[in-house]
């Protein structure tokens, strides 16, 4: 097979593959350029391969050819491809912030553990995810649930202080039930269709054996679990909020992303006839996510904390475009700009949150009072971010909510459109509650320990992506329609 | 890309690129600071000069760009825009001259400068927006750039005003998003057109237009202070002069009097706003912040948030002047965008200066200032008169083509409030008047500073700004019959709003 787009795809995963595979046998802490190039290059081919993907038109490839006899499909089109950009471009970014983040540090905070085991499991974490949003069959899917699960669990752990251990068992049991869930779910379709490729399964119809449905709920409730949509996400503030912020960046802006993409590939696609009847239940609890996450944000005392909970409720308005699902395509587009916007914005917030951490060795809300004076570029950052969380204009948020707010009211649902709106409105509060305190004056001025630049200025980049994102809609849109049309 | 595309983009750039190189300069290279904040404010005015002679010849100027698809990001240059671009430009080079001095030896001013141009970046996005979408995107973009300000001095009254300000403007944003984007899914991108878009919609749809024009004037009302939604402009005071300048004068409640006039002029159009009974609602709540404000302000001893209800009642003339249907009332409102705006930054400036020399921050302690402080009183004593609407000032020119508008429409009930209003106005400057002049002196200022450099009174970049204000103060006034005037540029624009001979 000569089609560009499968020469390319394998080596998104064989490369982060090669790469932690060598930081593991160089042993603890090292690795660190390797994955960088190897990241960098991740980047330049999904970039070629968007470029491919763009040429082609609207062709959908759903069969790749690559790896037939071994039974391993690969498949791209406009959806997975937007996440697989998002995926190498916050990863290369976060890499850069963790080289410096994990070196030269004392035995403050998060300690030695982080840093000795992050490169190989970042690495592993990263294939898994790309083999993800490559797969074609439900058990492959499968597979790479569970390596980004145990992945993502050894990240969290890998710091080795207690809370970290307890957050990432807590963490882990959440996994495999749901990794269990899922595969039950998929043995029941083998068992009633013969087949888990995606492309060779049916929609399912209204007169579909119970056998489906149950594997629907199941498979349903494995991703929601494993996306912490609310009241699934007792397991992520301890988890993300605790781990090193290179880490916590990489779960909340990723991860977390990455089991949205499959629940929005299931329920377009085998379970899409189940949406007429049950699309407002995720609607439901993702409002519920905004109103929960947002209180939680709002009542933290950590800032870490804060960010954490900020994810259970940006999270939320994921689930808010089931009920709106149209032929329209607003909606979908509206899911996709939220994850984007909210993944590079997420991921630069957890980076200046290790920021003040790394700066004044304390990460409590209080305790970054006159931090406006002294560290203005890592809170640009953050306001930048929030800019984009509370969906203010010119960011990606913004265009996410007007695309939902749009959806909503083009179908006369002013509910949903209520709750997007509050929603931005909550964010405000915790967003400028952290602002606030940064500009407030103080007369203890506590000695800050120096930071890299390069922490700063990553985290910026990233947040000044997450904004500027906004002015590029078009060319997301563009991406997205590929092969949507079948 | 031609001139007319990329006369209003330079317009914007010539305050936002500044603006982001200032954030990335030390805290001390004061000079370069200056020079570029000089050199963003001088090079507007060029460009902006160019625009209204090209405009006043019938030119156009637009440009556009796709955000998504059937969303367009696009900027104008019309005569209305010019109106508010040219009257931001002018008082933004004379704040920054102010600023320069007033912050002299502060911390943070890079951070403040900063955001000062991308403040005034913002409303020139405000101004020459042309469709709603631009307008909300800068009109948020106004309210994020200003917070910064609003906080600058950290203190807790700073930050407590500042939350204040948000919770009020960030409402207001969410309410005005609401009404745009229902709005744009009846019926689409709307561009800003002359008599307005929305008139050959079905009858159908009255109700729901009706629900979308409160959404959207309750969105921009925030901004302009009206009455009940005006409680943050009073708490915003604790922000430095140059800042209170900024949002009294030549930003904030000028983007929300600004944004009234679009929607009401060039989305609904004057008459299909009458034809839905749109304007009376409005031209009460106008009437009432009017009377409000100016009730609220005789009641404050503290000077900058007397000021401040002043404004909430002054600004309100201009949603009362597009609320009044008729050319007459339409150019009073207009015109007092302008001239409201050059009064009262003058009256900011100059309680800036007594707060800065004396240390006086009560109308009760500025017995005997004239003496102390000649210059700034004189610049003082001729805004104030203007905003009674004494003769030769410009505030006299505004109250009159109002009142004429509303004997126009028979509406004498307006003529009675804009003669309590300036009765009002009469009982709160003139106490302040007669002290400063009148009184003797005390012993002793609260905090005196004497001036390093320049007049016994302050340096001269803390006189200059506010004694060319005042003097155009009168200017507007007298010469408010010259083809340059303010007045002449509100009528150009009325003729083109109402395609009728304008007296």
């Amino acid at each position: 097979m000569n089609d560009p787009v499968y020469d390319v795809a394998p080596w998104l995963v064989l490369l982060p593959l090669a790469w932690a595979g060598l930081a593991f046998v160089w042993g603890p802490g090292r690795g660190a350029r390797l994955a960088l190039a190897g990241t960098a290059l991740q980047l330049l081919l999904t970039l070629r391969l968007a470029a491919e993907l763009l040429s082609l038109g609207g062709r959908r490839h759903a069969v790749g050819g690559w790896g037939a006899p071994l039974g391993i499909d690969l498949a791209v089109d406009g959806l997975s491809m937007t996440m697989l950009l998002l995926t190498q471009a916050v990863a290369f970014a976060v890499f850069i912030y963790a080289r410096a983040y994990f070196t030269d540090r004392s035995a403050d905070g998060d300690g030695h553990g982080a840093r000795n085991h992050f490169w190989p499991l970042a690495g592993f974490l990263l294939a898994a995810m790309n083999a993800l949003y490559l797969s074609a069959d439900l058990f492959n899917l499968y597979v790479t649930l569970e390596l980004l699960g145990l992945a993502a669990v050894g990240l969290v752990a890998a710091g080795g202080n207690a809370a970290q251990v307890s957050a990432a068992l807590r963490y882990l049991l959440v996994s495999l039930l749901a990794s269990g869930a899922y595969l039950l779910g998929v043995a029941l379709i083998y068992g009633s269709y013969g087949t888990v490729a995606l492309s060779a399964l049916p929609l399912m119809s209204a007169d579909a054996p119970l056998a489906v449905a149950l594997a629907a709920a199941l498979m349903g409730v494995a991703l929601l679990l494993k996306t912490a949509l609310f009241p699934f996400h007792f397991w992520l503030p301890p988890a993300h909020g605790g781990a090193p912020a290179p880490v916590s960046a990489l779960l909340s802006a990723l991860v977390v992303k990455a089991t949205f993409y499959l629940f929005l590939r299931l329920g377009l696609g085998l379970f899409a006839p189940l949406g007429e009847t049950i699309a407002w239940l995720p609607g439901l609890l993702g409002s519920a996510a905004i109103f929960w996450g947002s209180w939680q944000a709002l009542r933290a005392q950590r800032l870490k904390m804060l960010v954490a909970y900020s994810t259970v409720a940006q999270l939320g308005y994921l689930f808010l475009i089931f009920p709106l699902l149209a032929p329209d395509g607003l909606a979908l587009q509206a899911g996709v700009m939220q994850a984007l916007s909210h993944g590079l914005a997420k991921a630069a917030m957890f980076m200046t949150a290790g920021v003040f951490l790394q700066v004044s060795g304390r990460d409590a809300v209080a305790d970054l009072a006159g931090v406006a004076g002294r560290l203005p570029v890592t809170l640009f950052a953050f306001g930048l971010a929030g800019v984009t969380l509370m969906g203010l204009p010119p960011s990606g948020g913004f265009l996410a909510k007007w695309l939902l707010i749009d959806a909503a009211l083009a179908q006369g649902r002013w509910g949903w459109a209520a709750v997007v709106i509050a929603g931005g409105l909550l964010t405000a509060l915790y967003v400028f509650r952290v602002v606030r305190q940064a500009f407030a004056s103080t007369e203890a001025r506590p000695p800050l320990a120096p930071v890299p630049r390069t922490l700063e200025w990553t985290a910026f980049a990233l947040a000044a992506a997450s904004v500027l994102l906004g002015l590029r809609g078009m060319e997301v849109l563009h991406l997205l329609d590929v092969g949507a049309a079948s | 890309m031609t001139a007319s595309q990329w006369l209003p983009l330079a317009v914007l750039a010539s305050s936002l690129l500044p603006g982001l190189l200032i954030f990335a300069l030390p805290e001390e290279r004061i000079g370069l600071r200056t020079a570029l904040n000089l050199f963003g404010a001088v090079a507007k005015l060029t460009l902006v000069g160019v625009l209204l002679v090209g405009v006043q010849a019938g030119n156009t100027y637009s440009v556009g760009y796709t955000v998504l698809p059937g969303v367009d990001l696009m900027f104008k240059a019309d005569a209305l825009a010019l109106l508010f671009v040219s009257l931001s430009s002018v008082l933004w080079l004379l704040t920054t001259l102010y600023a320069i001095g007033y912050l002299e030896g502060s911390p943070h001013r890079s951070r403040f400068f900063g955001f000062f141009s991308l403040c005034v970046t913002a409303t020139m996005g405000i101004a020459m927006a042309a469709n709603l979408f631009t307008f909300f995107v800068f009109y948020e973009l106004l309210t994020l750039s200003t917070y910064p300000l609003v906080v600058h001095r950290g203190s807790g009254a700073a930050l407590r005003g500042g939350t204040i300000y948000l919770a009020y403007t960030l409402g207001g944003g969410a309410l005005l998003l609401t009404g745009i984007v229902w709005l744009h899914s009846l019926v689409g991108q709307v561009e800003f057109t002359h008599r307005g878009v929305l008139s050959p919609l079905s009858p159908h749809y009255a109700d729901q237009l009706r629900m979308i024009f409160l959404l959207l004037i309750a969105g921009v009302g925030v901004k302009a202070a009206l009455v009940p939604l005006h409680g943050w402009l009073p708490n915003a005071m604790v922000a430095p002069a140059p800042v209170s300048a900024l949002l009294h004068a030549v930003a904030v409640v000028k983007a929300g009097a600004f944004g009234i006039i679009r929607i009401v002029y060039e989305i609904y159009g004057v008459e299909f706003a009458q034809s839905l009974n749109l304007l009376l609602p409005l031209a009460v709540a106008a009437s009432v912040t009017i009377i409000w404000g100016s009730l609220r302000a005789l009641a404050q001893d503290d000077l900058k948030r007397r000021l401040a209800y002043s404004t909430v009642s002054q600004v309100s003339y201009i949603t009362l002047g597009v609320a009044l249907f008729g050319p007459v009332g339409t150019i009073g409102g207009l015109v007092h965008l302008v001239h409201q705006g050059i009064m009262k930054i003058t009256l900011f400036f100059c309680a800036g200066n007594y707060a800065e020399t004396l240390g006086t921050h009560k109308v009760s302690e500025m017995n005997g200032a004239g003496r102390r402080m000649p210059a700034t009183t004189l610049a003082f004593s001729i805004a104030a008169l203007g905003m009674i609407g004494a003769p030769l000032t410009a505030g006299a020119v505004s109250k009159a083509w109002l009142s004429d508008g509303a004997q126009a429409l028979g509406l004498e009930w307006v003529g009675w409030v804009l003669l309590a209003s300036s009765l009002l106005n009469a009982a709160y400057f003139l106490p302040i008047l007669y002290r400063v002049w009148l009184k003797p002196a005390p012993a002793r200022w609260p905090q005196e500073h004497s001036a390093a450099q320049g007049w016994r009174e302050t340096t001269w970049l803390l006189l200059l700004p506010p004694l060319l204000t005042a003097a155009a103060t009168l200017a507007a006034g007298i010469y408010a019959d010259s083809e340059f005037s303010p007045l002449a540029w509100a009528q150009l624009i009325a003729r083109r709003e109402y395609l009728t001979p304008v007296p």
